[in-house]
């Protein structure tokens, strides 16, 4: 019996759509889960009402929005708002995704580092565009930190630079990293317990006991995880937004 | 993708042990390079997709729901501030038409109070003027009848005094005399 963690992450083409130069564009696994969470996430929000008393579903559409709205307005201030939809969408996107692939036998979109990619640089190039288009050269002052001494400011400014760089570098790959690692963890210990039984017989199942527990454990942990990491991504995107909107440190 | 032991029927629910069937190569799917333009052309569609539902539909409807509810609070709050605005005021009002009519009710006392005085005085003087005018007229009668009487006195006695002596001396003495000595008397 042979444990496979990596067999999850598979992406099986369903049906293609068309060719890009020589590169095939498929429809997806990925694709689908993809259409699943905007479905998930349109009919929570619009199939729920809009009633004065909200019911169980309007409440969890209104609480969401209150949410998103709370974390812009503390992290980006008021002016932030005008990004609301972006980061809603970032927001609800991962965590409905997530959610959704942490149940057994699906497939979890943002495992996949070129996803996450696409949706940090989608946030990097907001920042930059914004920033540049709002405040014109006066945004590049973020590279440039009041109060450091002349003779170290060149050194903090590389610093400065290289970090603001490598934001959608760390911002993709902990939301991918941390998916894909716990994805695995849950794959290897789940596994472990059939291996046992599998291979020890009764005493293995008995022994299976203690993975099983560490698996229930680890999926109620993955379950935090995956709107966390959700919550991670929404809350930085609101500070490096912070950043276009407000340029001074 | 073929499943190479029967597959995995455990109680562990939440695992599926298939083994990989070799399709992609033994290789790591999220670093397969082949399947990077599929995904980010999906991820394109979908999530600009997800961001008009959001930004044109979600948001509005639900941002209007919390809105119209805030409003509604509001509203209501409001309304039963006003409300609570004119009952007080109606108290007030209340309150202040009682003490004026407590305070007209213990005029309207006093002045008929002070009138009722006033009217059982000038009867009580009235009164009391009659009766010493009765009581004068009395006084005057009595002093008449006391002078009368008097008189009538002192004819009697001089009478009596002139019988006497006219008894004792057989004289009839002189009526001037008689009186003068009757008068003495009367006097001493």
């Amino acid at each position: 019996m042979k444990i496979d963690p990596i067999h999850q992450f598979n992406i099986e083409p369903l049906f293609t759509i068309g060719h890009i130069g020589n590169q095939t564009i498929a429809f997806t696994n990925s694709s689908l889960y993809m259409l699943v969470a905007v479905a998930i996430i349109s009919l929570l929000m619009l199939a729920s009402g809009a009633q004065l008393i909200p019911g169980r579903l309007q409440s969890v559409a209104e609480i969401s929005y209150e949410f998103v709205a709370s974390t812009i307005r503390s992290t980006a201030g008021a002016e932030g708002m005008k990004f609301f939809p972006l980061i809603f969408s970032l927001f609800m996107f991962i965590c409905v995704s997530n959610l959704v692939g942490i149940i057994p036998y699906t497939f979890t979109v943002s495992s996949h580092l070129i996803v996450t990619v696409g949706l940090a640089l989608l946030v990097f190039f907001t920042v930059l565009i914004y920033g540049v288009a709002k405040n014109g050269l006066k945004f590049f002052s973020i590279f440039v930190p009041h109060g450091v001494p002349g003779y170290i400011l060149p050194l903090v400014m590389f610093i400065e630079i290289l970090s603001f760089f490598l934001r959608p570098v760390s911002h993709s790959i902990r939301l991918f990293a941390n998916m894909l690692a716990g994805h695995i963890a849950l794959k290897v210990f789940a596994g472990f317990v059939a291996m046992l039984g599998f291979s020890l017989g009764a005493i293995g199942w008995v022994g299976g006991v203690l993975p099983l527990a560490l698996t229930v454990a680890l999926y109620a942990l993955e379950i935090l995880v995956a709107f966390l990491q959700a919550y991670v991504f929404a809350i930085l995107t609101c500070i490096y937004l912070n950043d276009a909107i407000h340029p001074g440190h | 993708m073929a499943e190479s032991h029967g597959g995995a029927k455990g109680p562990a629910a939440g695992a599926h042990t298939e083994a990989d069937g070799g399709h992609h190569g033994g290789g790591f799917p999220p670093f397969e390079s082949s399947t990077f333009a599929s995904q980010l052309v999906s991820l394109a569609i979908f999530f600009v997709l997800l961001y008009v539902i959001v930004s044109k539909l979600a948001l509005p409807k639900v941002g209007g729901a919390i809105e119209a509810r805030q409003n509604k609070i509001e509203g209501d709050l409001a309304e039963a501030q006003a409300l609570k605005d004119q009952s007080e005021a109606a108290l007030k009002a209340y309150e202040g038409e009682l003490a004026s009519a407590r305070s007209r009710a213990q005029a309207i006392g006093n002045e008929s109070r002070d009138k009722a005085n006033a009217q059982a005085d000038a009867e009580r003087k009235a009164l009391e003027e009659q009766l010493a005018a009765k009581l004068a007229e009395a006084e005057k009668t009595i002093a008449s009848t006391r002078t009368t009487a008097m008189s009538n006195v002192r004819g009697i006695a001089a009478d009596a005094a002139g019988q006497i002596v006219q008894q004792l001396t057989g004289v009839i003495p002189d009526a001037a005399s008689v009186n003068a000595a009757v008068d003495a008397s009367l006097k001493g």
